[in-house]
């Protein structure tokens, strides 16, 4: 199977509640394997869309139901590229900072890990806001690595 | 729908908690019922058993880091047991291994507590 030949684009429109992850991992699961990942590669992408996703349902949708969260897949040239827009509350990705673990448990802190497994799971993580008040994020893999 | 179940039993004096499925942000507060079910019964010796868990996010994983230190405050601990390779991969890449304590298998896990006394 010659995977440079394959060229597609897919996209998901969900609500943003926590009950769409598991579509939203069903998605993203068989794009990735049309894309010829491994099943390794396969599951650091699911776990880091699942992050973006959960992020932005608590932080810019705050739990309200009726956000959307748009996903773009689009494979090209082996590289695996899927944009996350939303239409909720800006944030500013610089000013999270690293976590320390050490330091979460001292002060029973329990979020702020979805971005670190992201930046850690992805070749590419780019945050930006576009025209119209949406927020994207675009995650990037290379079928290669 | 996420498919996760848990299941919670007592090996001697040990909570042992099953955990089965897709463990993320929509199912994660049905483990945390489990816990604060252990904490209003005073149980602090806590395993959980792995073996037929297939994903956890971070919401998942920040249950347990919202619960282990009253555990170890009140004499006992969440020690982990049975955890497949592709699961144990996340625990580890965000440096859980340096605070809790993994074992292949469930009995390993609950005899540690007797050792503690």
């Amino acid at each position: 199977m010659n995977s440079v030949n394959k060229i597609f684009e897919k996209e998901l429109l969900v609500k943003s509640t926590t009950d769409n992850l598991a579509i939203i991992r069903d998605f993203i699961k068989s794009a990735a394997n049309q894309s010829g990942f491994s099943e390794d590669s396969t599951g650091k992408i699911i776990l880091a869309v699942d992050e973006a996703c959960t992020n932005i349902i608590k932080h810019a949708y705050k739990y309200s139901p009726e956000g959307n969260i748009l996903i773009k897949i689009k494979f090209n040239d082996a590289k695996f590229s899927i944009s996350i827009t939303d239409d909720g509350s800006h944030f500013d990705p610089n000013k999270v900072p690293e976590p320390d673990l050490r330091e979460y448990y001292k002060q029973k802190r329990v979020g702020g890990l979805g971005m670190f497994l992201i930046k850690k799971l992805m070749d590419e993580v780019n945050y930006s806001t576009l025209s119209g008040n949406k927020n994207q994020v675009i995650l990037v893999k290379y079928l290669s690595n | 729908m996420a498919e996760f179940n848990v299941n919670l039993r007592d090996v001697g004096s040990v909570s042992v908690i099953d955990v089965k499925g897709y463990l993320d942000a929509h199912t994660a507060p049905e483990l945390e019922n489990i816990f604060n079910k252990l904490l209003v019964e005073r149980q602090f010796k806590v395993v959980v058993n792995f073996d037929e868990l297939k994903y956890i996010s971070s919401a998942g994983l920040g249950v347990f880091m919202a619960y282990v230190e009253t555990m170890r405050e009140n004499k006992g601990d969440i020690k982990f047991s049975n955890m497949k390779e592709n699961v144990y991969n996340i625990f580890d890449l965000l440096g859980f291994p340096i605070l809790y304590e993994f074992y292949k298998e469930e009995k390993e896990a609950v005899h540690k507590f007797g050792d503690q006394g």
